[in-house]
């Protein structure tokens, strides 16, 4: 069993009397990429919240390579290896690209406590490296992102992901704001992270997408899971039946 | 980098056109209202605002009028510097105009004199023990003193989540207190040379530059800089990469208060005395030189030099307003007008830029 990368044990979120979510057991093995599919407000993005210590759990365990963690924060979840595209971005906007893909963990020509001198030729360069290998175009990345698109946003936010990522990597919603070259553009980056071996979560409402691109599906419905079936045992319909509640509490892997 | 002159949906790009930058418009501002002036006193004083016109003295300028201009915005000055920071992180901080009166006698109580004309002291507030200390002592308690009040605001903002409006009015009320009861009241004057000379002449400009310069610098090219405009442009962006958000504005608050205490220490030492009185409404001088200046009340926006460009707009205005021998009474009246045209200009600025 000592192939699971993450683990969760009866996690649980609850905002005052709403239970966003509960009694989550979730398992993601090495190498593997998972969807979490659901409706709106199912409970999928509180998941990624407590799995990156966004939000503090209400309980559960988490278990990151077998071993029980307690983030105090995202920067902890971050240093552990959880790279994660947050539904909401989480860019600031009068930034330019460096600076949002570097935010939090800025390079140094030299150190000084919080006034370090930040070494802005390296991060101008990595960044670029970074948004060749994921084949982002960016028109100039010396501009506040303010100024781009949707798409382009969510391709800087992508890209942060991507360039960092070591142990495991989460997508929440990836391509909801993208056109059709920009989505593909996204999946071969997603097939990348596979190649690579590096383990993914994606939330998506693209179901086409998700048969194309992961090895299991987990159906979230009012704040539990329902189901957890591998992708060459089911197939569209059969999610559809599990997400809208047609079909029961099933067989949980 | 030609091969990404193709945007996203292939889009022509063309690299080198560049977003004018905010402080040129503050600096065209700033030529446009001394052209004003000069036009003004032209046609209808029969004088000029910026020229020379007297013929005793062989310059170009009127420096004499330069020189006032920003020696009085240069003590405000350095308290906008601090309040720039504050403002650039979405934050407000009301309470400097009071942290300079209580630094100022608290300060200058550590900064008196045994002897006047032979005469002791009558002011003294300490007796004979605490006098005629070496000019780091008053300098270090006053700043002490506005790095413990930045501090309680950084603290109280980041770690009870009051809103800084508030946190930093109470700070204004609190301190402006404490300044009336450290003498009772009574102004404190008869400071040593040593301290005496801290204000004198153009030191406070050179102050003022060196701080702005170095302030630049560390807004520009430092980590604490980059992390203000990323909390003033998403705070929970900024929490969410990992920023330690609460001990950043801590830290912010805390200069903040720091530099409104060393104008304190110029100030006092430049007029050679303390009142309780000192500073008030500084508070909103300074918010107003760094809104002119063109740092957004919202956050995420804006930059010293903005504010520097900020504090002449606001020291010529003034000094014109003199010039054109208006009364104290359209003075204030014309800067409240000014601040709330910024703020406009500033939203106005804004909602042009938000998209669907
Ligand atoms: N901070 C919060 N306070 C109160 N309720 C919340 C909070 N965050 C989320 N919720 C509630 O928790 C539930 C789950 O929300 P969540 O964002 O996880 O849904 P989701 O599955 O990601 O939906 P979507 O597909 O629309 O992104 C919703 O009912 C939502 O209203
Ligand atoms: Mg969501």
């Amino acid at each position: 069993m000592d192939d699971i990368v993450l683990e969760t044990r009866g996690l649980t979120k609850r905002y005052g009397g709403v239970h966003a979510l509960e009694d989550a057991d979730f398992i993601l093995r090495k190498g593997e990429h998972v969807a979490v599919v659901g409706d709106n407000g199912a409970g999928k993005s509180t998941f990624v919240r407590q799995i990156t210590a966004v939000e503090q759990k209400s309980a559960g365990q988490i278990l990151l390579d077998g071993r029980e963690v307690n983030f105090a924060g995202p920067l902890e979840a971050r240093e552990a290896g959880i790279e994660t595209v947050f539904q909401t971005l989480a860019l600031a906007d009068d930034l330019d690209v460096p600076s949002n893909l570097f935010l939090g963990r800025e390079l140094f020509r030299f150190r000084l406590g919080p006034f370090s001198i930040l070494d802005r030729k390296q991060m101008r360069e990595r960044t670029l490296e970074a948004l060749k290998t994921t084949a982002v175009k960016i028109p100039n990345v010396d501009n506040p992102i303010r100024n781009m698109s949707g798409g382009q946003r969510q391709c800087v936010a992508i890209a942060r992901t991507a360039a960092f990522a070591s142990k495991l990597v989460i997508m929440d919603e990836p391509t909801a704001a993208l056109g059709v070259q920009e989505t593909a553009q996204v999946e071969n980056i997603i097939r990348g992270l596979k190649d690579r071996g590096v383990p993914l979560i994606l939330i998506s409402h693209n179901l086409r997408q998700v048969f194309d691109l992961v090895d299991r599906i987990v159906v979230f419905r009012r704040g539990r899971i329902v189901a957890s079936l591998r992708k060459d045992e089911t197939d569209g319909n059969d999610i559809v039946s599990y997400i809208t509640g047609v079909k029961g509490v099933a067989e949980v892997a | 980098m030609t091969e990404a002159s193709h945007g996203l949906g292939g889009l022509k790009y063309d690299p080198r056109k560049k977003e004018r930058p905010q402080e040129l418009n503050v600096f065209l501002a700033l030529v446009l209202i001394v052209v004003v002036f000069e036009l003004i006193g032209r046609v209808f004083m029969g004088d000029s605002f910026l020229f020379n016109t007297r013929d005793n003295v062989d310059t170009l300028f009127n420096n004499q009028r330069l020189s006032i201009i920003i020696l009085q915005v240069s003590i405000v000055g350095i308290i906008a510097l601090g309040v720039t920071q504050v403002i650039i992180t979405g934050g407000i901080d009301l309470s400097s105009g009071s942290i300079v009166g209580v630094t100022a006698m608290v300060a200058m109580s550590f900064a008196q004199t045994a002897m006047v004309n032979g005469n002791p002291n009558p002011k003294a507030i300490f007796g004979e023990g605490l006098m005629d200390l070496p000019v780091l002592v008053p300098l270090l308690v006053g700043l002490v003193c506005g790095l413990v009040a930045g501090f309680i605001n950084g603290a109280l903002i980041a770690y009870t989540r009051i809103p800084p409006f508030i946190a930093t009015l109470g700070m204004m009320v609190t301190a402006r207190g404490a300044a009336k009861w450290w003498s009772k009241g009574n102004p404190i004057s008869f400071p040593t040379e040593q301290y005496s000379a801290i204000g004198q002449g153009m030191n406070p400009v050179l102050i003022f530059v060196a701080l702005a310069l170095l302030f630049h610098c560390v807004m520009t090219y430092t980590r604490y800089g980059k992390h203000c405009y990323a909390i003033g442009s998403n705070e929970a962006a900024a929490r969410m990469s990992g920023i330690n958000v609460n001990a950043h504005k801590v830290l912010v608050y805390t200069i903040a208060g720091t530099l409104a205490a060393l104008a304190a220490v110029v100030l006092s030492s430049k007029n050679l005395t303390a009142q309780a009185g000192m500073g008030v409404m500084y508070e909103l001088d300074a918010i107003a030189m760094a809104v002119i200046g063109g740092i957004s009340l919202s956050g995420g926006r804006g930059s010293i030099l903005g504010t520097v460009l900020g504090a002449l707009i606001f020291g010529v205005i003034i000094s014109g307003f003199t010039f054109l021998k208006l009364d104290a009474y359209y003075q204030e009246m014309v800067k409240g007008i000014i601040i709330v045209a910024a703020v406009v200009l500033d939203q106005w600025r804004q909602r042009s830029r938000v998209r669907g």
